[in-house]
């Protein structure tokens, strides 16, 4: 297959690997991953077990299913459950656990939920359905922003006034920051994430090196691009240096898509704090539609319950996504917590890093 | 919703668009969750497929017991048993393996072996309400068949392995026996129609017992205002189905049901044929060192339908792969006749079918993912998708389980055919991990190739 056999050749890969183990030598790296693209591919291609030990990738917070509060679930199945709604939502969405149950169980008790593959899907269905209020379910990072602000825009263009977004999306660089100042951290670097950073650049991430004296590789999502990515890491931790480099720039600008950055300015705002999951609240980190939307916007339709759910005791996936943990470390992983049964949103995409490791990653044939 | 046991086995219909129920919510509730093999939504399309709905008995299994149907449910508990024993040599192993890397791997290697014996634990009790999770083909599911079905059922004839019920006869014969229900939207996808599948999926389920089909019922349960015309061109799918595949439908039944109770149309088939004397299929036959077959490309099926319900926004040729695959496997056992064993990898697809092989004979599978045949678009869709082909249903193609020194006459054969043309050896049957199917990557890694959980969901980002 084009464009993508190129970068998962396997004698690449080998050199690369190679390449790696001579840069680590014997010292010890951990690098994470802040993307959740980023864990699947390691545990879908087995990479992990391609590196030597002393370089160990470490999960973070790039899950975009993964950080969104049980509360926040909840409020959607409210949503769901109002006469007359159609919620709309991204397959990923369906099954995470919120303090009542998953999307998946609200449907089965006879409410109208139905995944949509765009936003602009949840648009069509809107315009088919004029007699009901279809509300977008809107989560991720600045990578499906851009779209949720097209679909905004769009239906203000057609006067639409069945449809309205529960908007979760959130942004990348405050959970960064969030991990960086964790007494705790053990980094020696990141694999800074591919598809957000086509939409906000490079250039965010300097703070990273900056600040707090990581580098950063901004890397693809294929296999070799990892490999690459860690190699790179490795090599300017070896050179003295620490800068942000770009490993994707057959995809990623330094500038980023001024676009879309143009596009997500005229329909978004920053909240002044949103919780995360497991990360707690976290200032500035999540975008609300402007005044301007105020007639799309979920949030100021709706007297949504807005409440607040403690994550359940035993699950731990706030110490996963902060790279505290592994995902066999937490108590209930495997056990109680599994991709039938998820406890935690980690367990849920494949994206998170449990699902990935309990999926993939649990066994290492030597 | 969904799925995704094995092979096809435990369907749910497929309806993109779950109607308002608001209006008589009672009602509505207690319809949907009484059959929660004719609902849907799309979520659980993504698998793609036919949904069969009648599979009442099958609908479960997914992680935790081997067989779908009835028929395997003990035999699956026998196995189960094994299991356990060989969870503890697993846990041994793995231990001292790990010990070599230090104490702290030894600590996730524990937590791993409790893992796997979470995974095969026995399902727990029941609910009061069937609900949508015993449809989704996991423990749940299992816990329905093994709650309702096998505990009013059970009786010696379900101890026969495999994908129907194999009957002795006093002339040393052995009677097949098997059905299936098929709900499918679209009716007509590239490649085939709903009439196919109903003859396809139980011919081929026949033929994974080892027997040569012969007979088949068909039921019809229509929806008020379905045209006589659409009707007319399933019965006449299945009518040339049947005479491809060297079987006769002799006999039926048809009902018609209110607007919306059907979603169109259900069509079950039941089926007979006989198994020659001698023939043997089962997992528990199954030896480290065999190899593993798979008769041709794999995901066309299930990549074909999800397309052309043309929500995706994708455009590719793929068809169906929809055939009766009794031909090939008379061929098959011609030239290998020690061959183990015999799955069509339906929904759930060979990742699924690959799961129930290593639980229910309770050694490990190797796969090698550059072994694995899968044409370039049904490829390049489940890349766009984020789905593994593995995960994607198929309905004309088999895997088997041959003895080492037949296996190059076994791929001979089969490529010879030609539905076999693309037959691979796809890896072999290893002493451990237990139940566990692992993978090398075309990169060189390892990992686990689960079974489907839910249904195969894009991914967001």
């Amino acid at each position: 297959m084009r464009f993508v056999d190129e970068f998962r050749d396997p004698a690449a890969a080998r050199a690369l690997v190679a390449a790696i183990a001579e840069l680590a030598g014997t010292d010890s790296y951990a690098f994470m991953e802040v993307c959740g693209g980023h864990t699947h591919t390691i545990y879908r291609h087995g990479i992990q077990h391609l590196l030597p030990e002393s370089v160990e990738l470490v999960h973070g917070p790039g899950c975009p299913v993964c950080v969104i509060p049980m509360g926040r679930v909840d409020d959607a199945i409210w949503l769901a459950e109002q006469p007359g709604v159609v919620l709309t939502s991204f397959g990923d969405m369906m099954r995470v656990p919120g303090g009542r149950g998953s999307l998946l169980e609200a449907r089965a008790r006879g409410a109208d939920v139905r995944f949509v593959y765009s936003p602009l899907d949840a648009l069509g269905v809107a315009l088919d359905n004029p007699d009901r209020h279809v509300v977008f379910f809107a989560v991720g990072f600045e990578t499906t922003a851009p779209s949720t602000a097209v679909t905004l825009l769009r239906a203000r263009e057609l006067g639409l006034t069945n449809f309205s977004v529960f908007c979760n999306h959130v942004t990348i660089i405050p959970p960064l920051r969030a991990i960086l100042r964790s007494p705790d951290l053990r980094l020696s670097g990141f694999i800074g994430p591919g598809h957000v950073s086509t939409v906000v650049g490079s250039r965010p991430y300097r703070f990273v090196p900056e600040a707090h004296g990581k580098p950063v590789v901004v890397a693809g999502f294929e296999p070799l691009d990892v490999l690459a990515a860690v190699a790179m890491l490795l090599r300017q931790i070896r050179q003295g240096r620490c800068e942000v480099e770009n490993q994707y720039g057959r995809v990623v600008r330094e500038e980023g898509n001024p676009q879309a950055l143009a596009l997500m300015a005229r329909v978004f705002e920053l909240r002044p704090h949103f919780e995360w999951r497991g990360l707690g609240f976290i200032a500035q980190s999540a975008l609300r539609l402007t005044d301007d939307f105020a007639r799309f916007d979920a949030e100021r339709r709706f007297d949504m319950p807005g409440v607040r759910v403690a994550d359940p005791k035993a699950c731990q996936c706030g110490e996963v996504l902060k790279g505290a943990i592994k995902p066999w470390e937490c108590k209930v992983f495997g056990t109680a917590c599994t991709p039938q049964t998820p406890i935690g949103t980690c367990m849920v995409s494949s994206e998170g890093a449990c699902a990935a490791y309990y999926t993939f990653g649990r066994m290492a044939l030597r | 919703m969904t799925v995704a046991d094995r092979a096809g086995r435990t369907e749910r219909a497929d309806r993109t668009d779950r109607p308002n129920r608001r209006d008589h919510p009672d009602r509505a509730d207690r319809a949907d969750r009484m059959i929660p093999a004719g609902r849907t939504d799309r979520t659980t399309d993504r698998t793609g497929v036919t949904s069969r709905t009648g599979r009442v008995s099958q609908t479960g299994q997914a992680n935790q017991t081997g067989q779908t149907k009835w028929a395997g449910r003990v035999e699956a508990e026998k196995a189960g048993r094994g299991d356990g024993t060989r969870g503890g040599n697993m846990r041994a192993e793995v231990i001292q393996e790990r010990a070599a890397h230090g104490d702290g791997e030894a600590d996730e290697a524990l937590v791993l072996a409790r893992v796997e014996t979470f995974r095969r634990r026995r399902p727990r009790a029941l609910g009061e309400v069937v609900t949508a999770a015993h449809g989704a083909g996991g423990s749940a599911s299992a816990e329905l068949i093994e709650a309702v079905f096998v505990d009013a059922f059970r009786n010696p004839a379900l101890d026969a392995l495999g994908d129907g019920a194999v009957l002795p006869l006093p002339s040393g014969e052995s009677l097949a026996f098997s059905t299936d229900s098929f709900v499918v939207r679209p009716l007509r996808f590239p490649g085939g129609s709903i009439g196919d599948l109903a003859v396809h999926g139980t011919v081929n389920d026949l033929a994974m017992t080892g027997a040569r089909p012969l007979w088949l019922s068909a039921a019809f349960v229509i929806e008020e205002g379905f045209p006589v015309d659409e009707l007319r061109r399933v019965a006449g799918d299945m009518a040339e189905a049947a005479r491809a595949a060297g079987v006769e439908v002799v006999t039926g039944d048809t009902k018609v049901v209110d607007t919306g109770a059907a979603d169109g149309l259900i069509v079950t088939t039941a089926g007979v044929g006989l198994v020659p004397p001698g023939r043997q299929l089962s997992a528990r036959r199954v030896r480290p060192g065999d190899r593993v077959l798979v008769s041709g490309t794999i995901g066309e099926h299930g990549m074909a339908v999800m397309i052309a319900r043309g929500n995706l926004a994708i455009d590719a040729a793929i068809r169906s792969d929809t055939a009766a695959v009794n031909a090939l496997v008379e061929e098959l056992l011609a030239a290998a006749p020690s061959t183990r064993w015999l799955r069509d990898p339906t929904r759930g697809g060979v990742g699924t079918a690959c799961n129930e092989l290593a639980r229910d004979s309770g050694l490990g599978v190797l796969l090698d993912e550059c072994s694995v045949p899968v044409r370039p678009d049904v490829r390049g869709a489940c890349e766009l998708l984020g789905i593994d082909p593995l995960h994607v249903a198929n309905e004309g193609r088999f895997l088997a389980v041959v003895p080492p020194e037949q296996a190059p006459a076994a791929l001979a054969a089969l490529r010879e055919h030609p539905r076999g043309r693309s037959a691979a050896v796809i890896g072999e049957i290893t002493e451990g991990p237990a139940g566990i199917v692992a993978m090398r990557t075309a990169l060189g890694g390892t990992r686990i190739v689960d079974m489907l959980v839910g249904d195969p969901l894009p991914r967001i980002c």
